[in-house]
């Protein structure tokens, strides 16, 4: 799986859990919880959906630094 | 003979747009089943049928908005002689032999059970309400689009098939499936006109008086994050159903705050259901109830909670959670501000709060420490209580959550 298709899995979902916002207008860069308005039970339900599409099973340690997108695809890239 | 009727659906809705059915006449319904969609101001709400038994007529056409208590189907009593059983394991949509329905509300428009759907009854589909509602302005049925992996259909999948099948719209435009849509605008006005009235009636009529404590969370943070090291995604836990629980087995000392003032009288409820409010990312907000929370461990609590916020997002909450709290709980989370002072939902009388819990100065033992703390009120109603057992109840919620292993196991 190259960046992009990554990319384009960890968005999809998110958009399981916030159904209305809009793929396009995200900034990979920037804090992806203060553009989608993501609550704690929101972001876990996003790791719980990242979990089954990647297999990626995210430890609570890491979380904390996993603030945008782009982190994310890093992050997911290096384990799978 | 059984009449089924639109049930409540929380204080602040009176009435619904019915969508579409979920079942057809001859089907057999079970008690608990979801027999129809219907829209609120607020959401797509599954409406589930409290009764075993046969549908034998739809008296609403899809598209038909009603009050709460209109009787919108006609079933026979469980039992009967005809048993349904190949139909429950094979549906076939496309032909029923038996009597058509004869709908009462609309005579000219065809009968229900003629109409087409493609998507096989019994496969529940999730379509978030702004998909819906996508889908209706676009003239698109919702039932064709095809939905993502875990069966959700979202904005972008309502998209995607607009432009996949421009001349889709005139196709479906002779006979529409989805009743005509309000734009996302006037829904937004709508539902914020809904919960103003309700809030209205609740200042107007509700004598509140407010209390607040900061609550030392140390133990509680340090058990999760025990918890939580060793844990995988799918099993992690939040602080939310802890302080849920905490709620919860206080209320079992204080009924007072539990139940529902109607009639010039409080009723103090035997059951614990916990309305939770959720906000919408499209503005409003809902609070569909966890049921019986004083009875469930905080691992089957963390469970249903993700689920209930995931299906809010999704737009598929259940009639019954949105009418069952007997108390709400309003938590700010990590992103909001430090106290929040709630609005009690009526007939309820109480709301608990809790803001963003935050490391803070907290004097120990003649020093000072650094600790996390959250900021818990109650606002609560004066014709049931007042605050010296407003206050108990807080300071009992406060020590709750000082043994967590305790609380965790509690009460089950």
């Amino acid at each position: 799986m190259n960046r992009d298709e990554l990319r384009s899995a960890i968005v999809a979902a998110l958009t399981e859990i916030a159904p209305e916002i809009d793929p396009g207008a995200l900034d990979p860069a920037k804090l992806l919880r203060e553009q989608v308005d993501l609550d704690s039970a929101d972001w876990l339900n996003f790791l719980v959906a990242l979990h089954a599409r990647l297999g990626v099973d995210i430890p609570d340690a890491d979380v904390a630094r996993l603030t945008t997108l782009d982190k994310l695809v890093d992050y997911c890239s290096a384990r799978l | 003979m059984i009449e089924f009727r639109l049930p409540s659906l929380g204080a602040d809705m009176d009435e619904g747009k019915l969508l579409e059915w979920r079942v057809r006449p001859g089907d057999t319904v079970t008690k608990g089943q979801v027999v129809c969609v219907v829209d609120t101001a607020k959401a797509a709400i599954d409406v589930e049928c409290w009764h075993d038994g046969v549908v034998q007529r739809l008296l609403i056409e899809p598209g038909t908005t009603i009050p709460v208590g209109t009787p919108m189907a006609i079933l026979r009593e469980a039992g009967a002689p005809e048993k349904q059983i190949e139909r429950s394991i094979a549906p076939s949509p496309a032909a029923k032999p038996e009597a058509p329905p004869a709908p009462i509300a609309a005579p000219v428009a065809a009968p229900i059970a003629a109409a087409p759907s493609p998507a096989p009854r019994g496969a529940r589909r999730r379509i978030s309400p702004v998909a819906r509602r996508r889908a209706a302005e676009l003239g698109i049925d919702p039932d064709d689009v095809p939905a993502g992996s875990d069966g959700t259909v979202t904005l972008d999948d309502v998209e995607r098939a607009a432009q996949g099948r421009p001349s889709h719209a005139t196709a479906k435009a002779a006979a529409p499936v989805v009743p005509p849509a309000t734009t996302m605008a006037e829904r937004a006005a709508l539902m914020r006109r809904v919960i103003g009235a309700a809030m209205a009636r609740s200042k107007r009529e509700i004598p509140h008086y407010y209390l607040a404590e900061e609550v030392l969370l140390a133990a509680a943070t340090a058990w999760l994050a025990e918890q939580n090291a060793a844990r995988g995604v799918s099993d992690r836990l939040l602080l939310a159903p802890l302080l849920l629980k905490a709620v919860a087995v206080a209320l079992r000392r204080y009924p007072e705050f539990n139940g529902y003032y109607r009639d010039d009288a409080f009723s103090p409820s035997g059951s614990i259901h916990i309305g939770v409010a959720i906000s919408l990312r499209a503005g409003g907000l809902v609070t569909p109830a966890l049921l019986d929370v004083d009875r469930k461990d905080v691992e089957q609590l963390n469970r249903e909670l993700l689920d209930l916020i995931r299906r809010t997002r999704a737009g598929s909450l259940k009639s019954m959670e949105l009418s069952a709290g007997t108390i709400t709980v309003t938590s700010l989370g990590e992103q909001g501000v430090g106290t929040v002072y709630g609005v009690i939902y009526p007939p309820q009388v109480a709301l608990v709060g809790f803001g963003r819990a935050t490391e803070r100065p907290w004097a120990v033992d003649g020093g000072l420490r650094v600790a996390p703390v959250i900021t818990a009120t109650l606002a609560a109603d004066h014709r049931v209580s007042d605050g010296h057992r407003g206050g108990l109840f807080l300071a009992a919620l406060r020590d709750l959550l000082q043994n967590p292993r305790e609380l965790t196991t509690s009460g089950s």
